[in-house]
């Protein structure tokens, strides 16, 4: 099996739901007490970073398979922002509110983007650039 | 890896016919491989989880501690069960496994894999969160809130290796499997990948049983 050099992707992926992850813990673990979001907002914000670094560089790797990417990654996203809302949904339901409701809410928007990336991504790695999507597609 | 192809060239009912490159032979013509036809996300289970996520939301709304309760410990203990019984079971079977075998195991388990683990982990997070404020076991003044924040790392854990390897893995080797001539090759290697990370939350999942027993038992 030849293997294409690729940027890594699934590797910036985890770290970015790592710090997302590590933000959410950290203001959990001290509710309800006034917490600084301070470490919150740079764990996202490097969370953010890395999203952003894993798009560039995904754009930039030639003869990918853009169409088998796009397939999969559009209906992962659907998934995931559902899943993301009923995240969001509990929060509200919480009268989570001001810049700890702020900090999350970006949290899921990165988490709701980069899981799908990362599914299409390791789907489309294995793809050849035009493959027919067929079937796969479709589900 | 050609012989096991080879050997696995008869039709068996709603089976579909792809060719696959013999690897372990290298050259000659493509081998034939036999696999169930089947959906990526089985459309069918689909009414299933909209019924199980709507539950989620009543569960949520009602903010009763019996559907709480009932959610997440349902939830939970089906997420703790796939998890051990995949990482320590199903996992050392499949890898014994001829690889038409696997295949076919593969085609009938997968799919299921794709709407079954996101509906149990999203089932047991929220209606999880939301029972723990109504009991107040997430407040930081709770007596064991160290086991509490230890029970989101372990969950912060298995969360990053389900969403950035296991589900990805999960999605591509259906994907794969899809192709008119799927690559034994990236089956195998999306599979090991699968298996292992499913082993690795499985040991995770040993320690949640640990915190949530001792949470449950004061």
């Amino acid at each position: 099996m030849s293997e294409r050099r690729l940027p890594p992707v699934t590797q910036m992926g985890m770290a970015s739901l790592a710090l997302i992850v590590t933000a959410g813990i950290y203001l959990s673990a001290h509710l309800p007490r006034h917490v600084s979001l301070g470490p919150a907002i740079a764990l996202l914000g490097a969370s953010t970073v890395l999203l952003a670094a894993n798009l560039i560089s995904l754009a930039l790797v030639r003869d990918f398979a853009w169409d088998r990417f796009f397939a999969v990654a559009r209906w992962a996203l659907l998934g995931y922002v559902i899943v993301a809302g009923m995240i969001e949904y509990a929060f509200l339901r919480d009268h989570l509110r001001g810049g700890a409701l702020v900090v999350l809410t970006l949290s899921l928007i990165v988490f709701a983007v980069h899981v799908p990336v990362l599914i299409g991504f390791t789907v489309a790695r294995y793809a050849e650039p035009g493959d027919a999507l067929g079937d796969a597609a479709a589900g | 890896m050609g012989v096991a192809l080879r050997r696995a060239s008869r039709y068996l009912p709603g089976m579909a016919t792809v060719s696959a490159p013999a690897v372990a032979v290298g050259h000659g013509p493509p081998a034939t491989i036999e696999r169930p036809d089947f959906q990526i996300v089985p459309r069918a289970g689909l009414p299933l989880v909209a019924v199980v996520l709507g539950l989620l939301i009543a569960g949520i709304a009602v903010n009763e501690l019996w559907p709480l309760e009932f959610l997440h410990v349902v939830g939970g203990a089906a997420w703790t069960v796939i998890d051990l019984f995949l990482g320590f079971v199903l996992g050392p079977i499949i890898g014994r496994l001829s690889i038409p075998a696997r295949i076919e195991f593969t085609t009938r388990l997968m799919p299921k894999m794709v709407l079954l683990m996101p509906t149990v982990v999203t089932v047991t997070l929220a209606a999880g969160w939301q029972l723990g404020n109504k009991l107040g076991t997430v407040q930081s003044s709770y007596y064991l809130h160290g086991w509490v924040v230890a029970s989101y790392i372990v969950v912060g854990v298995m969360a990053v290796i389900a969403l950035g390897l296991l589900e990805p893995a999960n999605i591509a080797v259906l994907v794969e499997l899809k192709k008119p001539r799927p690559n034994p090759q990236v089956i195998e290697r999306l599979m090991k990948r699968f298996i292992y990370t499913a082993g690795a939350t499985g040991l995770m999942q040993v320690a949640t049983l640990v915190i949530m027993t001792k949470l449950a038992a004061g």
